[in-house]
């Protein structure tokens, strides 16, 4: 029982990385329907940022939560940049082509930067430095509450609850969901839909920085291909919550965090991967739309 | 004679080997409430996107206040003054009442996200004006009570207004309605022509009407234009259109001689 608790913290703590990453897939499909397969480059490319400037600034001398944030500002920054980036260059020309063009470059765009990254920072992985030390915050019996897994789960929590804020709350956020709903309409009501499709891309990468420095504070190991996998991983989140539908990024984060973590625990750490893509393939036979995602039959 | 607000001099749209329509003049007057009509297929929506940016005419131009519209983008146009309904409502499905018709009004707000984020006097006066601007909007129509009700679960009637209001709070200098008595029984047509001559003394605005309902339009229109197969057939007064050979001609074909 214990051990259960214990994992279910674990469980909730990839969760909320994954969900932080799962966001930016969801944000841009629900604003151009198409998947941005270069976002799990973007996660890179922040992780690589707060590793560079860390070391720059001899941040490991003076581990602690300030260290963190500032680090967190940075990676967001250089994600929020590189997003705005590849929207603005390689996407945007191809607003008006078939769907299948932007899928392709996309797909382009996160190869060039996989291989520019091998290029520029080397095929070898490196050691995140340690932005935070890890211990044992509380000791409930057995289980234990790491201040890692305190810290992940309050950063993100306070980064979902932002994003929660700007789109609920404010003018930008109407817009965008405006535009969600319908590009055309919210054109001919005044709204610039070019600087609101370029403002979701910026908030959606920098939501992946965020996580990657969460990443790289948790598991210290960093390489050109990171993205890869955990990227996948947040991109099924995204489809099982139903891509598009912001809360259901976050909740199909979780189910996916917690489900991975119980595979590993009571199967073996060999079926995790292969449970987490099991996952897509029952959600995409029985429930198509995502848990949280509508359905629309296309009117004829 | 007062001076005219838009003028579409000579617009064509082709698509492909079909011309929708055909180097169409007209012009509208400031103040005036013109009726544009035509049986199906006429090309009447294809004027109204051309007039609003979603699609740029092959040939020929678009004025507004003697500015040329060509190049501009939907939302620099509306920016501009013209704005529009829609044949099929397109509300934001997932925003509420309000939220439909804020996004139309922000567009002249002058504070950014940093002055939300700090919450700062202009954001909050402003947003103030504009809440209240945009509850006495919604007011006029009855719908203020459903403010924070999803657009969505409005009853049909209520959306075409919820419609109306949200172009209304773009401040345009013309609005075009396009069929906004679709679907709607007899004294809701009524209502809805009282309403639109309401809005037309009370915003100082222009009107342009796309409309199948013939007593609506003869009955409100100060000067119509008939469109069929995308060439103006006849333009002039309803008492002129009631009796135009050509236009009973495009509604109800030809007599046989025999």
């Amino acid at each position: 029982m214990h051990d259960f608790v214990q994992h279910i913290i674990n469980g909730i703590s990839l969760g909320s990385i994954y969900a932080l990453i799962a966001l930016g897939y969801t944000m841009v499909y629900g604003i151009l329907k198409m998947i941005n397969f270069a976002h799990s480059d973007v996660y890179m490319i922040g992780a690589f940022a707060a590793y560079y400037v860390a070391r720059w600034l001899g941040i490991e001398a003076q581990p602690g939560i300030a260290s963190l944030l500032m680090l967190i500002l940075v990676s967001m920054l250089a994600c929020g940049f590189l997003g705005f980036l590849i929207e603005r260059f390689a996407y945007r020309p191809l607003r008006k082509a078939p769907k299948l063009n932007i899928l392709i470059t996309a797909i382009g765009v996160s190869l060039f930067l996989q291989y520019s990254g091998q290029v520029v920072f080397g095929a070898d992985p490196k050691v995140f430095p340690e932005v935070m030390t890890d211990y044992v915050l509380l000791t409930f019996g057995p289980v234990e509450l790491r201040s890692f897994d305190l810290t992940v789960l309050g950063v993100s929590l306070v980064a979902m609850l932002c994003l929660e804020f700007l789109i609920k709350k404010t003018k930008v956020g109407r817009a965008m969901r405006a535009v969600s709903s319908n590009a055309l309409v919210a054109s001919m009501l005044g709204v610039n839909t070019d600087k609101i499709i370029a403002f979701t891309f910026v908030v959606g990468s920098s939501l992946a920085g965020v996580g990657s420095v969460l990443v790289g504070m948790k598991y210290p190991k960093i390489d050109p291909l990171m993205g890869m996998m955990i990227g996948l991983k947040a991109f099924v989140a995204a489809v099982l919550g139903g891509i598009g539908n912001i809360g259901g990024a976050v909740l199909g984060a979780l189910i996916m965090g917690l489900s991975e973590e119980m595979v590993v625990a009571y199967l073996s750490s060999t079926y995790r991967d292969a449970f987490a893509f099991g996952i897509l393939i029952v959600i995409l036979i029985f429930k198509p739309a995502g848990l949280l995602g509508k359905y629309s039959v296309e009117k004829v | 004679m007062s001076a005219v607000l838009l003028e579409a001099r000579n617009i064509t749209m082709q698509f492909g080997g079909l011309k929708a329509v055909d180097s169409l003049q007209f012009q509208v007057k400031k103040g005036q409430l013109a009726g544009l009509i035509g049986p199906n297929g006429a090309g009447k929506t294809t004027v109204f996107n051309m007039l609003t940016g979603v699609y740029q005419p092959t040939h020929g131009e678009v004025f507004l206040d003697g500015q040329s519209l060509s190049g501009l983008r939907p939302y620099e146009i509306s920016h501009l003054g013209i704005t529009r309904t829609f044949q099929n409502i397109r509300l934001f499905k997932g925003l509420n009442v309000l939220e439909n018709v804020l996004i139309a009004a922000h567009q002249h707000v002058q504070y950014g996200l940093l002055d939300t984020l700090l919450q700062t006097k202009r954001f909050k006066s402003s947003e103030q004006s504009l809440r209240s601007k945009v509850i006495d909007l919604l007011h006029i129509f009855n719908l203020e009570k459903k403010a924070l009700e999803p657009a969505s679960s409005l009853p049909y009637g209520e959306q075409r207004k919820l419609e109306i209001v949200r172009a209304l709070a773009t401040d345009p200098k013309i609005i075009l309605l396009d069929e906004p008595a679709a679907g709607m029984n007899h004294s809701e047509t009524h209502q809805l022509m009282e309403t639109i001559a309401k809005i037309r003394s009370q915003f100082n605005l222009t009107v342009l009407l796309i409309e199948h309902d013939m007593k609506l339009v003869m009955g409100i229109c100060e000067n119509i234009a008939v469109l069929d197969h995308g060439v103006k057939i006849e333009e002039g007064a309803p008492s002129v259109i009631q009796n135009s050979a050509k236009v009973i001609e495009a509604y109800l074909g030809v007599e046989d001689e025999a």
